[in-house]
């Protein structure tokens, strides 16, 4: 990793009186479709080269151009990636939301404005940095009409000269993000310098906040976790995909097709190795993939919430039917249109036991875009080997965030076809029934259109052993029992959890998916302020291993942290649980659409301990009322 | 010593294929309820053409037409779906594997109702497959209640009269872009064995509407899904032949009074003496006879449209012609190479 020792010395010459190095956040409020996009990421990627492990987070509107966006940029030199709740250096970009963005600001720290806005009359009690970005932009930009897509980049050079960014790294990180477009590079370079020298000429840095090179980024990557997905899709070995767009899943087949194109047509025929088809509606995205499913290929689908809601028929189909595929659902915020473009774990529930009867189904729940990755590919695993769908429960701050990671590891095992007949299990077993557990797992064999095996008809409808229709009681319940002994199955084959035990700590924390990064920096935050030590669990799918209940069982109190009201998780937890562990189980519950935070959980926990006055917690920042299009 | 007795030659097809693998569970609908018929019809098709069973797969909706696949072409592979979804679930099966031959069979409420919308998109994508409706103008399985091909003013045993027209599902699969679309009577066995057999050759989407008359709940005088109107108002489009390419063409046909059209497998259909002249491949003119026969209360049969030649859903996908289902997995999963390529774009 190329690092630069001189950036930190051109800004350490100017004078503050503390420094803070590698550990802030940095918000940018702008409006959407100005072209900020470009210049977030470019500062993300930056300090992301420079070392520095680092997160980014949009904070987006449901609409495509003039509504406010909030973009969040966090510096950790310990590797804490979670949403930071306080802002240390706001960029006040948006003129509609400044006043507001600026009021929410915690005395001392920095805001970076657009001149006109005088945004320093606001208050006495932050450090104010005015820069006019018009007159800069006309200087650098002759086309009047390109000006507003490299203002931007204008706040990126001047962050850059405050906070120590090195400027070879800016330019390189600026080149990888726009790629070959050789002009916009030109027109952004200038912009980026031009606030450069700016800053260098007319600022006096004043606040404490410092970028210096490290090297805990060397070898990662920066990605979404919809590309994550998607590439893992692509690694399984999926050959039919049908999709509907909805916020936040579409970029996940939309990078599936990119992937696809590149990697999946065939290279002597150039024919595609698979078919992508998208959709008229969700119903018909999970028909053809059960239709595929059915067929015998790796087939899988991509929603959110809203597709979720109308694939519950077809979920109890494909369940009872055992009827193999896979389904993403990048979770926004519900009920009914929600909040689109926020982040939510408030599918949990419905999706466990999506459809009506007895439907129980499996999810995976991904923390990390390596895991996007990796349950991605576990998913048609566990898809096929248990003949059912498999629900990989993502969210819209994993899936559409761009996130650091370890590279992704390439696929050692073999794929996993599950109990497919053929001749010769055909003479072990003598004779065949569909519906037939003769290894006693609950799981039966099938046969496939096309495979030469005996013929079966599959039916939503009672069905007997042999998938003949049935009313008989005897039958119905023979066969739910056996779907129930297989998901009992399905418990030792999914992914485990994560477990970290803390010897003698009364406080154990259960958490999932994307609250992990927030419950990680919590912990440390109780042990370190508050001297109160915690064990984890992050449970990592549904069926709940036996970690779960050993766990719960170690610990005095169980705190269940998840981004919904309702405390989904903790409600599947106390189906299975024993009277005196359900009498344990406490929630955090944080769902106002931002991505959960550590300071909110950590004040939670103390406050249910008795350890802090719930007066004393702070409300989360972005309060400013947004007004969301539907879609 | 008894005399052995010889045994007689047994029937087979020219696949060698006895009908018993073309037979299905027996029914469990109605006596004389139009859709049996159907299923006859089907099995004769099948086992005719020589289609091995085994290449097939048979899906439905839910309904008493969506029973039926359980009774024919016991062999093939069946998939009795959710309530008007279908199609969907067929669309996914022939991607997975191209080869197979795919019929579906619904209803007029499974269709022209709750799975309008996949019936729509079926038909614009042009999925290869047979696609069946069984159309008797009312709800079977609920047990009666209007279908959106209800006749206009018709009405319920419980005195309800139906005040909304009907939809044709011909002249709406023609429009949306199914390049084979018939229209045909359970009773008919000769000109429904044809439009089977023909639609067997196609490739692409072969939408073929049969009037089946609910017999238990629609089957009443002044019903145009009755055994006794249709029988009376069925408007043939001349006399339907359809020869197999496989079958001696020369034979059969007098082209003065015929028209023939070729199929994609080389097939000829022949519709002897048309009426005026009608012409299967001319879009606008299906759709006028369509508008036409229909104003003088009277509904036209045969192949209405046929378009050989153009592209189903499989090709325009450009899919390699393996099925997808069995390709093997280094053809499947990228490479090492691939993958390090792919993570160093990300750094
Ligand atoms: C989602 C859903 N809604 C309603 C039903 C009830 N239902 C079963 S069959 C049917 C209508 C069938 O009519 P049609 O497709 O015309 O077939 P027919 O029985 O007349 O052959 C209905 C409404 C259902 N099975 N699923
Ligand atoms: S109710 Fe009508 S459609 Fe259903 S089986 Fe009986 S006759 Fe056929």
């Amino acid at each position: 990793m190329a690092t630069s020792a001189g950036a930190a010395h051109e800004a350490a010459d100017q004078p503050a009186t503390r420094r803070i190095v590698n550990d802030f956040s940095i918000q940018v409020a702008t409006v959407n479709g100005s072209g900020s996009q470009t210049a977030n990421l470019v500062l993300l990627r930056s300090l992301f080269q420079m070392g520095v492990p680092v997160s980014g987070k949009n904070m987006f509107p449901s609409n495509i151009a003039g509504l406010p966006t909030w973009f969040t940029i966090r510096a950790n030199k310990d590797g804490y990636i979670a949403r930071k709740k306080e802002v240390d250096f706001l960029v006040a970009m948006n003129p509609e939301t400044a006043k507001e963005d600026v009021l929410s600001l915690h005395p001392g720290q920095a805001v970076l404005y657009d001149e006109p806005l005088k945004l320093n009359a606001l208050r006495t009690d932050l450090i104010f940095y005015p820069v006019p970005f018009d007159r800069i932009v006309a200087e650098v930009c002759k086309d009047a009409k390109l000006r507003r897509l490299v203002k931007n980049m204008i706040y990126d050079g001047v962050l850059s000269r405050l906070l120590g960014v090195d400027m070879a790294q800016m330019e390189q990180a600026l080149r990888k993000q726009l790629g070959k477009k050789l002009k916009a590079v030109e027109l952004n370079l200038g912009a980026l310098k031009a606030g450069h020298a700016f800053a260098a000429e007319h600022l006096i840095k004043q606040d404490p906040y410092y970028i210096e090179p490290m090297d805990r980024t060397a070898g990662m990557i920066l990605v979404e976790g919809n590309a994550a997905g998607a590439l893992g899709s692509m690694m399984a070995g999926v050959t039919v995909v049908a999709w509907y767009p909805i916020t936040p899943s579409s970029s996940l087949p939309e990078t599936l097709i990119a992937y696809m194109r590149k990697y999946r047509v065939d290279k002597t025929t150039g024919k595609a190795t698979f078919a992508i088809v998208q959709a008229e509606d969700e119903i018909a995205s999970i028909g053809m993939v059960i239709g595929a499913g059915w067929a015998g290929a790796r087939a899988m689908t991509s929603t959110a919430g809203p597709g979720i809601s109308l694939m519950s028929e077809f979920a109890g189909l494909a369940y009872y039917a055992e009827v193999p595929g896979v389904v993403f659902d990048i979770q926004r915020v519900g009920p009914s249109t929600g909040l689109p473009t926020r982040t939510a774990q408030g599918d949990m529930l419905t999706t466990a036991t999506l459809s009506h009867g007895d439907t129980k189904q499996i999810l995976l729940i991904p923390a990390s875009v390596e895991e996007c990755y990796t349950m991605a590919i576990d998913a048609f695993d566990l898809a096929e080997r248990f003949q059912t769908l498999v629900f990989v429960m993502s969210d819209l701050d994993l899936g559409m965030n761009t996130w650091m990671s370890r590279a992704f590891p390439y696929p050692e095992k073999p794929i996993d076809r599950g109990k497919l007949l053929d001749a010769a299990s055909l003479r072990r077993l003598g004779e065949w029934g569909r519906y037939q557990d003769v290894d006693g797992d609950g799981i039966p064999y099938r046969t496939v259109p096309g495979d030469g095996m005996a013929a079966y008809f599959t039916r939503g409808s009672g069905h007997n052993t042999k998938g003949q229709y049935s009313e008989r009681p005897d039958d119905y319940v023979q066969n739910m029992e056996r779907l129930a002994r297989k998901f009992e199955t399905a418990r030792s084959h999914v992914p485990r959890p994560d477990v970290e035990d803390a010897a003698g700590a009364e406080i154990g924390i259960v958490g999932y998916g994307t609250s992990h990064w927030a419950i990680d920096e919590c912990r440390h935050q109780l042990a370190r302020e508050s001297e109160v030590r915690t064990g984890y669990l992050r449970l990592r799918a549904y069926p709940f291993t036996e970690e779960l209940s050993a766990f719960v069982d170690r610990y005095e109190r169980i705190y269940v942290v998840e981004q919904n009201r309702d405390a989904q998780m903790a409600m599947l937890m106390r189906m299975e649980m024993r009277p005196d562990q359900i009498a344990k189980v406490r929630s955090v519950l944080h769902y106002n659409g931002l991505p959960i935070d550590a300071r909110s959980v950590t004040d939670d926990i103390l406050v249910q301990e008795g350890l802090k006055a719930r007066t004393e917690v702070h409300a989360d920042v972005i309060s400013a009322g947004m007004h969301a299009g539907g879609e | 010593m008894p005399e052995p007795t010889p045994t007689a030659p047994k029937k087979t097809n020219r696949i060698g294929l006895e009908p018993q693998p073309y037979r299905g569970g027996k029914t469990t609908l109605c006596a004389g309820c139009g859709h049996n018929a159907i299923s006859e019809r089907i099995i004769d098709a099948f086992y005719e053409m020589g289609v091995d069973p085994a290449q097939v797969v048979k899906l439905s909706g839910i309904g008493c037409s969506s029973k039926s696949p359980a009774y024919f072409l016991g062999a093939a592979h069946g998939f009795n779906a959710v309530h008007g979804r279908m199609p969907s679930v067929a669309t996914g099966a022939v991607l997975a594997n191209r080869r197979l031959i795919a019929i579906g069979v619904s209803g007029d409420g499974d269709t022209g109702a709750i799975g309008i919308g996949q019936f729509v998109h079926a038909m614009r994508r042009n999925i290869p497959m047979i696609y069946i409706i069984e159309d008797n103008g009312c709800y079977g399985l609920t047990k009666g209640q209007f279908s959106p091909t209800a006749d206009l003013g018709s009405t319920l045993k419980t005195g309800v009269i139906n005040d909304l027209p009907p939809l044709d599902t011909c002249a709406l699969a023609i429009e949306l872009g199914a390049s084979f679309v018939a229209r045909s009577f359970s009773g008919d066995k000769k000109q429904l064995l044809s439009i089977l057999k023909a639609s067997l050759s196609h490739r692409g989407m072969c939408m073929i509407d049969i009037i089946s008359p609910c017999v238990t709940f629609n089957d009443h005088e002044g019903s145009t899904k009755s055994y006794a109107y249709a029988k009376d108002h069925d408007e043939p489009l001349g006399e339907l032949n359809f020869v197999p390419f496989f079958e001696d063409i020369s034979v059969e046909y007098d082209p003065g009074t015929t028209r023939e059209v070729t199929m994609h497998d080389g097939s000829k259909l022949l519709l002897k003496k048309v009426a005026e002249d009608y012409d299967p491949t001319d879009k606008l003119a299906a759709i006028s006879l369509i508008h036409e026969t229909v104003r003088r209360g009277e509904f036209p049969t045969g192949i209405l449209y046929i378009e050989p030649d153009k592209d189903d859903f499989v090709t325009l996908l450009d899919l390699t012609a393996e099925p997808l289902n069995t390709l093997p997995l280094d053809r499947i999963r990228p490479s090492r190479e691939a993958l390090d390529e792919i993570m160093e774009s990300l750094r």
